[in-house]
């Protein structure tokens, strides 16, 4: 067979299996931190399926947002708690059989019905954003994200500030007990505040 | 067999679907796994949403593939924040024991 066509299905087969298996490892690791370290891996393995689907934009995204934020977000989390790892796995194979049975059920009840998928008669006539020919990925992607789903992206903007605000909001804490500077209360003050004069008569004590 | 098609990518999704399932039935005791798990889940759902949105030429499904990146992104920063102030707490991140809520 020739290369040109051998190749993306090679590339294929290889991105799946190793998205597949480094997703297992993240479920299967004893170590959190190993998982965190999977997690990245079949980021990267996914982002490899989404370049060869052809969007190229939203695989880059992927390595960027997770790899470069999400991942290492898990990766100080796990590490910042003093967590017993050997305690954490504890019930891993009681629960074993059951999580396994479940699974495989779902995977055949899932692979039989992508494979039983037909694509409508009407679907083409039913598409939001068609892909014109000779539009590359970035070009076509943003042409429809800042026009068609402008709403749609503030609203994802303004879901990241919520997300931001609450994570502040419940990381924040003040310790009690510990002094610490007041700025407003240091502005408001003014002389008269500060300064009292007493008039202390012989022989007494204020 | 080397000639990859719609059905390729659905089955992966599908295989990454159920690993997530998998983790979050196994993992009981550890919440940081579960929130990776769910990710490993949107992260298939991502995966065949781009898979349509090849398949049916339509960009809908990658720009709604972005959303759910970002949706998944919050959720993380929002859960690992909730884990951090569950664990200076309580001392454990055990999910059989987060009953605190439960009136």
């Amino acid at each position: 067979m020739e290369l040109a066509v051998l190749l993306p299905a090679i590339a294929f087969y290889v991105f799946a299996g190793a998205a597949i298996a480094f997703a297992f490892g993240v479920v299967a690791a004893r170590n959190p931190v190993r998982s965190v370290l999977f997690l990245i891996m079949t980021f990267f393995s996914a982002a490899g399926l989404f370049v060869l689907l052809g969007a190229e934009f939203l695989a880059m995204i992927l390595v960027m947002v997770y790899v470069g934020a999400v991942a290492v977000l898990f990766l100080f989390v796990v590490m910042m708690l003093d967590i017993d790892f050997v305690e954490m796995k504890q019930g891993f194979a009681d629960y074993l059989p059951l999580g396994g049975l479940l699974a495989f059920v779902l995977t055949v009840e899932l692979i039989v019905l992508g494979a039983s998928w037909s694509i409508s008669g009407k679907a083409e006539e039913l598409r939001q954003a068609p892909i014109t020919e000779g539009q590359d990925n970035l070009q076509a992607f943003s042409a429809v994200l800042y026009t068609d789903y402008a709403f749609f992206l503030e609203a994802a903007g303004l879901v990241l500030l919520v997300a931001m605000i609450g994570a502040i909001v419940l990381t924040n804490f003040h310790k009690k007990g510990v002094k610490r500077q007041n700025i407003p209360a240091q502005v408001a003050r003014r002389a008269e505040d500060g300064v009292e004069l007493v008039d202390v008569k012989p022989g007494q004590g204020i | 067999m080397m000639d990859i098609g719609l059905g390729h990518y659905l089955a992966v999704a599908a295989i990454m679907f159920s690993i997530g399932v998998f983790g979050i039935f196994v993992n009981r005791k550890n919440v940081i796994v579960i929130l990776m798990s769910v990710e490993l889940i949107l992260l298939s759902v991502n995966i065949n949403f781009v898979t349509f949105s090849t398949y049916l030429n339509d960009l809908g499904g990658q720009v709604f593939a972005l959303f759910v990146l970002t949706v998944a992104a919050a959720e993380a920063a929002v859960g690992l924040a909730i884990l951090v102030v569950y664990f200076r707490n309580r001392g454990n991140i055990a999910v059989a024991d987060i009953n605190l809520m439960k009136g």
